[in-house]
Order: C-alpha cells, then sequence, then structure tokens
C-alpha cells in the first residue's frame, strides 16, 4: 500500500508540475490578451490568430530564409507586432468609439480570414518545428523526465511576464499608459499622444502572442487552428483573473494550468470544460474576477 | 379558438411530415446520373478528404469518359462542416429536390451516420470512403451502404494483431474522446485479448487537445509495451510530439492506430521513423499506384491519402455498374455493384459484399526513417500486404442484403 502510495504522489507530482508548465504557457498568452483587453478595453479575437501566426512565420524564416529558432525569438514577435499596429491603426481606431461589440466582430473576422487563408495555403495537417539543439533532452527529476525545452518555457515565460508587469505597474511608461486609458482627455491636454499609446500597447500584447507562438512551435503541431483552439480558454482565464488586472492575469493562468493538470490526472474527460466551470463559479461569487476591481 | 388552432396546427404538421415520406419515398430514377460529394473543406480533415475528394471523384467521371447512359454526367459538392445536421440538410435538399442518384467523399463517422440515414429513408446510394467507423455495416447497415478504403477493424487487426503477437502485450490507450474513438479502442482491445495481451488502462482525452504531456505521464506510468494512439489527425501529431518529448518512445513502443499520409508526413523522422501502421493505400506501392497519383498529385498538389484514392475507386465502380445495369435505379445498380469484383490500381483482389462492405489487400506500413527518406513524398515502406479476408471482420446474417 505504501509503495502504491509514493507511486501515486510521484504521479501527482509530475502532474503538477507539467501543469504549471502549461499554466506558464496559459500566464504568457492571457497577459496579451489582458493588456488590450483590460487596458484598452478592445476584445481582440484576433489574439489566437497571432499565436498562430507567430508560429507560421518561425516555421516559415527558418525554412526560407535560414533564421533560427534564437533569432525568431525576437524577430516574430517583432513582425507579428507590426502586424498588429497596422491592425490598430487602420481598422480599429475607425471603429474605436463604436460599441465594444464592433471590434470583437471585427477581429473575429479577421481571425477567420487568416485562418482560412492559412488552411489554404498550408493544408490543415499541420507542420513540424524541431526543437532547437541547444534546448533537446532532458534531465531526469525522481518523479519524471523533465524536458529542458519545457523547464525552458517555465524560465522565460516568468521573466517576460514579470518584466511585462513591471514595465507597467512600476514605470513612467506604464504610468501614462494606465492613465492613457483610465482619462485620455486629461493625458492628452498634458500633451501626452495618447492614440501613439493606444497603438503600441495594442502592438505590444499581439507581440506577445506572437512571442507564444514561437514558444509552442517546436511543442506543439503548427496548424492553421491552433489559435483557435486556444483563444476561448485564454479568454476564460482573463475573466477569471478579473479584467485589466495584470497581475490577475498572470496568477491564474499558472493556477488553470494546475487546475487543468489535475483534472488530466483524474477525470481527464472533463479537462477541456474545467476552466469554464471555474469561470462560471467565479463570475457567481466575484463578478470582477479573482483580482478585479469591483467597478 | 384555441383548439381549433391547435388543430390546424396538427394538420399542416402531419400534411407536411405526409409530403416529406412521400418525397422521401422515391430516389431519381430518370436517366441522368449526379453524383454529390460531401467533404470537409476547411476543417481538421480538409487535408485528407477536402477538396481533394472532389477533384477525385472528378478524375473518375473524366476517365469513365464523363457521360453514361446517354447523358453527361454531373456533380455537386459541399462542406459538411463536420455537422451531422449541417451534412443531412445538405442530403437532403440534394436527393429531393435536385436529384442526386448517390453521395460520396463522407469524412468523419458522424457525418456518413447522419446522410446514410437520409440516404436509406429515400433508397439513394451512399458511397462511404473517408470514415472509420464500422458501423454502417454493422449495427447500423441498410441495403444502400456502401463502405470503400478501410474501418476500425481493418486498422485493429492490422496494426494491433502483429505486435500483440510479437510479444507486446501490455497496452496503454490515448484515446480520442467520441464515437471513433471509442470504436477503434474497443477493437483494438478486443483483438489484444483475442491474442493473449491484456490492456492495462486507457485515458481518454478530448478532441482537439493541443497539449498530451499529462496523458504521456500517465502512459509512462502505466508499465505498459505499447502505447496505442486511438486518435487522428492533429490529436495522433500533437500526442507523438509530446512522448518523443518526454522520453517514452525510448522506453515503449507507440501505435498510431489511424495515420493518413499529410499526417505522417508532419510528423517528426526522428521520432515517427520505424512506426507501424495499417494504411488502405499507399501511392508509391507499384506503376499502377504511382501514375494515378501523380496526375492526382498534378491537380491536387499533394500525393493522395488512402480516402482520395477510395473516391476514385469507388465513383469508377459505381459508373461502370450503372453502365452495365442499363439504369440509375438504385436497388439494380447496388446489386451490380455487388457482382461485379472492383479493380482498379486501388482495389486490388476486391470484393464487394452483400452487407455494402469492400474487402480488399490491405497494406502493413513502416514510416521511414529520415535517411532512408528520398524525398518529402516517400513516406512509407510496405512490410506486408494484409489479404481482406484477414482485414475485415466476417459479414453479420442480419446484414445479408443479397
Amino acid at each position: 500500500m505504501a509503495t502504491l502510495f509514493d507511486i501515486n504522489l510521484f504521479a501527482l507530482f509530475g502532474q503538477l508540475l507539467v501543469g504549471l508548465i502549461n499554466g506558464s504557457f496559459y500566464a504568457l498568452l492571457s497577459l496579451g490578451l489582458a493588456i488590450i483587453f483590460g487596458l484598452l478595453k478592445i476584445i481582440n479575437f484576433a489574439q489566437g490568430a497571432m499565436y498562430m501566426l507567430g508560429a507560421f512565420i518561425a516555421l516559415l524564416a527558418l525554412k526560407y530564409m535560414g533564421i533560427n529558432y534564437w533569432f525568431a525569438l525576437i524577430l516574430v514577435p517583432l513582425t507579428v507586432g507590426l502586424i498588429g499596429i497596422l491592425m490598430e491603426r487602420f481598422l480599429i481606431r475607425p471603429i474605436a468609439n463604436e460599441d465594444h461589440l464592433y471590434s470583437l466582430l471585427l477581429t473575429f473576422g479577421l481571425a477567420l480570414i487568416i485562418q482560412g487563408v492559412f488552411t489554404h495555403a498550408f493544408g490543415s495537417s499541420g507542420l513540424s518545428y524541431a526543437v532547437p539543439d541547444a534546448l533537446k533532452g532532458g534531465t531526469k527529476l525522481p518523479f519524471m523526465y523533465l524536458p529542458n525545452y519545457r523547464a525552458w518555457i517555465i524560465i522565460v515565460s516568468v521573466l517576460v511576464c514579470a518584466g511585462t508587469w513591471w514595465m507597467i505597474e512600476k514605470t513612467k511608461l506604464g504610468a501614462y499608459l494606465r492613465a492613457g486609458t483610465e482619462n485620455p482627455q486629461l493625458m492628452q491636454a498634458f500633451g501626452i499622444n495618447v492614440p501613439l499609446i493606444v497603438t503600441l500597447t495594442f502592438g505590444f500584447g499581439v507581440a506577445l502572442a506572437g512571442f507564444a507562438g514561437v514558444m509552442a512551435a517546436p511543442i506543439y503541431s503548427v496548424s492553421p487552428d491552433m489559435g483557435s483552439n486556444i483563444l476561448i480558454t485564454v479568454f476564460a482565464i482573463v475573466v477569471i483573473g478579473g479584467m485589466g488586472s495584470i497581475g490577475g492575469a498572470i496568477i491564474t493562468g499558472l493556477g488553470m494550468g494546475v487546475v487543468e493538470g489535475l483534472t488530466k490526472y483524474f477525470y481527464p474527460e472533463a479537462s477541456n470544460t474545467v476552466i469554464f466551470l471555474v469561470m462560471v463559479i467565479v463570475l457567481l461569487l466575484k463578478p470582477a474576477g479573482l483580482f478585479g476591481k469591483e467597478a | 379558438m384555441k383548439r381549433t388552432n391547435t388543430s390546424v396546427l396538427s394538420t399542416v404538421v402531419s400534411g407536411a411530415i405526409a409530403a416529406t415520406m412521400i418525397c422521401s419515398a422515391q430516389a431519381a430514377t430518370d436517366g441522368q446520373v449526379k453524383l454529390g460529394i460531401l467533404a470537409d473543406m476547411g476543417g481538421t480533415y480538409a487535408d485528407i478528404c477536402g477538396s481533394g475528394c472532389v477533384i477525385a471523384a472528378e478524375m473518375a467521371i473524366e476517365d469513365f469518359g464523363g457521360s453514361v447512359l446517354g447523358k453527361p454526367i454531373e456533380m455537386v459538392s459541399a462542406d459538411s462542416q463536420l455537422k451531422p445536421d449541417v451534412a443531412s440538410a445538405i442530403a437532403r435538399k440534394w436527393v429531393e429536390d435536385e436529384g442526386v442518384d448517390t453521395i460520396g467523399g463522407l469524412v468523419s463517422s458522424a457525418v456518413s451516420g447522419a446522410v446514410s440515414k437520409v440516404n436509406a429513408d429515400s433508397k439513394n446510394i451512399t458511397l462511404i470512403s473517408g470514415s472509420a467507423s464500422n458501423s454502417f455495416t454493422t449495427k447500423a447497415c441498410n441495403p444502400y451502404n456502401v463502405h470503400w478504403t478501410y474501418n476500425v477493424v481493418a486498422l485493429a487487426n492490422g496494426t494491433v494483431k502483429p505486435m500483440v503477437q510479437a510479444g507486446k502485450k501490455k497496452w496503454f490507450f490515448i484515446t480520442a474522446d467520441y464515437s471513433f474513438g471509442h470504436a477503434l479502442e474497443g477493437m483494438a482491445s478486443k483483438v489484444i485479448n483475442e491474442n493473449g495481451g491484456e490492456v492495462l488502462g486507457n485515458v481518454r482525452a478530448p478532441l482537439g487537445t493541443t497539449d498530451f504531456s499529462s496523458y504521456i505521464l500517465q502512459a509512462q506510468a502505466s508499465g505498459a509495451d505499447v502505447v496505442a494512439l486511438a486518435n487522428a489527425g492533429n490529436d495522433t501529431v500533437n500526442a507523438l510530439k509530446a512522448a518523443a518529448e518526454f522520453g517514452l518512445t525510448e522506453q515503449m513502443d507507440v501505435a498510431g492506430l489511424l495515420v493518413f499520409t499529410p499526417n505522417a508526413q508532419a510528423m517528426d523522422p526522428a521520432t515517427a521513423g520505424g512506426m507501424r501502421l495499417t494504411s488502405g493505400f499507399y501511392w508509391d506501392m507499384d506503376d499502377e499506384t504511382r501514375k494515378w497519383s501523380k496526375r492526382f498529385e498534378q491537380r491536387h498538389g499533394a500525393i493522395p491519402s488512402m480516402i482520395h484514392a477510395g473516391v476514385y475507386s469507388v465513383t469508377t465502380h459505381y459508373l461502370n455498374a450503372v453502365k452495365t445495369a442499363g439504369t440509375d435505379d438504385s436497388d439494380i445498380v447496388m446489386k451490380t455493384m455487388k457482382e461485379t469484383k472492383p479493380s482498379d490500381f486501388f482495389a486490388r483482389n476486391a470484393t464487394l459484399r452483400p452487407d455494402g462492405r469492400m474487402v480488399h489487400d490491405m497494406l502493413y506500413v513502416e514510416i521511414k526513417k529520415k535517411e532512408e527518406r528520398k524525398d518529402k513524398n516517400d513516406i512509407y515502406k510496405i512490410i506486408k500486404v494484409i489479404p481482406g479476408n484477414e482485414a475485415y471482420s466476417p459479414m453479420l446474417p442480419q446484414c445479408n442484403f443479397s
């Protein structure tokens, strides 16, 4: 019985760690969404498509231009961010003063178009992107085998998430941004170019999705529907964390990864619904989300 | 007043039902042959039976000469969106309003089941090429079903049996949590138990799972010899990726129970190389298959999956039967189809049984390692040909529609 218990405990540790890895992925994705959704009040349904775009650009850059993973980590978010900036400037800004529903429909339509074009061009079966040589292999832990690339995901996500949180909450630039979205007229009167800040913030949020796409390429099949599969889950995480709360999105992302991981162990059939169940409970008990400010 | 309304309503409803029944009781026996192709144009299965299925049917019509019974053969196609309700609405419109004689393509067992029901009511022939479930010739059999290409029985017999017989006795399943995955797991478990193996456990992963690492850890902890992937498409690719990443492929064998050529191409040869699986067709088998596949590739831009080849083969067999019978009457055409042996580059040593199951030679193949591949289309090595009667299960007496 003791051995059996030990084995179960070991298995549980493994599941917790795997959950944490997935959680750091969710944190990275929900962070970008939380910035756009929480600060700019734009419901960006194209965020999943941007994540997919990030993975595809990394793959194509490697195939046709020989740009390796490490350069892609920098170049791809910049490219995707630029696409985001163009999208905000020419598509979203003209309808910025309309109801939120307009931006939702616009970005949803965009996501469908992008996904459709990629399905047409590359097929639906997905393509594969190799794990970079330096991160191949893994470490044997007492309770599981930890691939180096997964460890790398945790480190990078934590660094990027903490850095972004620090930038928005603790720096002058972040203060401008928060003030600019809170009271644009006043900030404009102080001589701050608010539209520019909005555009750049949108670009940054989208760039984070592109970055997550590059991080995902070596471990998941790079396929046109990879973004739409994950988008709704990430939206749920942002809602659970509380709209507008950057820290909330990060912590909830990690937490939901663990919750999902444990569900996959105890009752796998429910693993793709458990996050929504948590969302319903949170919305019933605390409508503003776990870390959101009550209106 | 209320009572009158209700009775008016019920009259209208019963009238409508009666009208549908009258309409649906007859297939179009008008001497004009019209085919409908239902495929997944933009979803998960678009590569294995999307526009490629339409092209394959077009090629079959062209190669046949373009006309039969003195009239040009017509064809329509549509996107099933992998939704059974959408598929049955399209099928109903086709057979009731547009004079469609037979519906083919048909990927996803749920879609095929819905269409087969519509067609059986109106006595139209269903030419299933893309679906795996064996229910079309067992518990949901009807006189108008034709099931080509493959099914879960052939996959389980082809892939699982040789592995169990070679001493891989303990199995663990990672299964797609819907009807197809359950059917495949059930059939494979049966084969394992019959051959002296045992199933140690399973996990049911929701369709479209991206991260399989939790399931891989559970499979690793099971102590099995073989981890069987009872799923398809991107699920298989992602599961295999995670298996390699977590070192599972070094401790255990992984068996992909349903792998199509585009999926095999999407897998990393370093991890997929050496994996064995069952297929109904491989483009590079001999001169005949290569000749057809080259033509198909020129039009489609990719090598054919077994489903594409199956669509061509079943369409040709149907058209030949119409020509021989001299009519497009479903009952007579079905009888002729079952009496003549299908024979082309795809259908080898084939018969169409009275239950609608097309039994033909299946291929047991191995995915080539990177150093063995000449180019991107060079993916399988044929290990052996499995005779049809070993691959498929015998006909059930209640499905004998001779």
